[in-house]
């Protein structure tokens, strides 16, 4: 994680730098993220049968 | 060996027979005790009349998010308040995501939308994706698009889709429960004309909604009226933001008892692990079901939510000396 880290990739809510929501961080290892962690809006996600993308329109794209 | 089993080895292992309603409620009913002996007839039921092959497919989200439809388990859904945003996958990412799946030795890949059924712009896009995996890909096609039209069951005849998925999610009963933007039975007329069309019919459910057992037994025996081809067996995966999304997950040894009943009501069937094993059965069960019903997997990731590595699956495969089954076998 680095500072600039601001919301939770999963849920949306705030999520300090350093910090994790348990219970978002083990259902990410089953999921791709959702917000962007830097401005929190909602991601456009596309899931692959190998990998995801994942754009913020602020921030672009993300790759898992 | 309690009486149910007794009844199942003679009908359903010696004659090819699936069991009843009733039969399959029995079946879930039985206690923890029975289970394994439940979960052998069922891997034996499945190896007499399927044998040892395991049918490998790859699924992709051709339209994702942004449904109009309510079915209260969906993250796809634009009803609800679920993270999940609309998005497209253009043509050569779709020819490359059947490429990955070609790749694990999967001889299936079907391409799914979040519609209520398709429109103009889908129809278009399936038969540009299609055509361009046929000439790239070794690899049979299937779709899921939702409801369709006499007229559409047709064109994607004439595409080359050899599968249609169309799930009836769980039992006439409970199913208003689940969605009330479309019925049951106009998802039944859409698996009747795909089944008069010559596709295989593909067609299951998920457990977990909330049904409940006796109404399990409702949605196997309504399954085996059917007669699909294939039967994918999902267990719900509560997604943020669904009516269902706080659901508790389905116990591991319920799910368990699920695929060995849902097999002995569909000896001949092709069962197979959807969405949600992960969650409710792990590592363990997925062998668990391996041995006790189930003969063909999903690998890889679902179209929202991800998998396990598909080697993770191949590898188990690989152990329990189940041959994936081979395209040459399936054409
Ligand atoms: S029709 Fe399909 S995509 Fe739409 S809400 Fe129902 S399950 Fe989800
Ligand atoms: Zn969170
Ligand atoms: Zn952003």
């Amino acid at each position: 994680m680095t500072t600039t880290e601001l919301w939770c990739d999963r849920c949306g809510d705030p999520a300090p730098a350093g910090t994790a929501h348990p219970g978002c961080a083990s259902a990410r290892e089953l999921e791709p993220p959702r917000y962007c962690h830097r401005c929190r809006r909602r991601m456009k996600v596309q899931v692959l049968p190998v990998g995801w993308s994942a754009v913020c329109v602020e921030h672009g794209e993300i790759r898992g | 060996m309690p009486e149910i089993l007794d009844q199942a080895r003679t009908q359903v292992l010696g004659d090819g027979v699936g069991l009843d309603e009733a039969g399959v409620l029995a079946v879930l009913n039985l206690p923890d005790e029975h289970l394994p002996a439940a979960l052998q007839l069922a891997h034996d039921v499945r190896m007499r009349w399927c044998g040892p092959e395991v049918e490998v497919e790859g699924i992709v989200s051709l339209k994702t998010g942004g449904c109009p439809e309510d079915c209260h388990f969906c993250s796809q859904s634009g009803l609800f308040t679920s993270p999940v945003r609309s998005v497209w996958l253009d043509i050569p990412s779709l020819v490359e995501a059947a490429k990955q799946t070609a790749k694990t030795g999967a001889t299936e890949f079907c391409i799914v939308a979040a519609v209520r059924g398709p429109d103009a712009r889908l129809m278009k896009q399936m038969r540009e994706g299609v055509a361009a995996i046929k000439a790239e890909v070794d690899i049979q096609v299937a779709a899921s698009l939702g409801m369709l039209s006499q007229e559409q069951v047709d064109d994607l005849v004439d595409m080359g889709v050899h599968r249609y998925n169309h799930n009836l999610e769980t039992c006439r009963s409970y199913f208003p429960n689940v969605v009330t933007t479309h019925s049951w039975e106009e998802r039944w007329e859409t698996l009747r004309m795909v089944r008069d069309s010559g596709m295989e019919v593909c067609c299951g459910g998920i457990l977990g909604l909330g049904e409940t057992v006796e109404q399990r037994a409702e949605f196997a025996a309504q399954l085996a009226e059917l007669n699909p081809h294939e039967v994918p067996l999902n267990f719900l995966n509560p997604r943020p933001g669904t009516p269902l999304g706080d659901r508790p997950v389905v116990e591991g040894k319920d799910a368990l008892r699920a695929i060995a009943a849902f097999r002995l009501a569909m000896p001949r069937t092709i069962l197979r692990y959807a969405g949600g094993r992960e969650i409710t059965l792990g590592d363990l069960g997925t062998r668990d079901g391996l041995l006790g019903g189930i003969n063909a997997v999903i690998v890889g990731n679902y179209l929202t939510t991800l998998g396990r590595p598909a080697t993770a699956d191949l590898d188990l495969l690989d152990e329990l000396k189940m041959p994936v089954k081979a395209l040459s076998a399936t054409l």
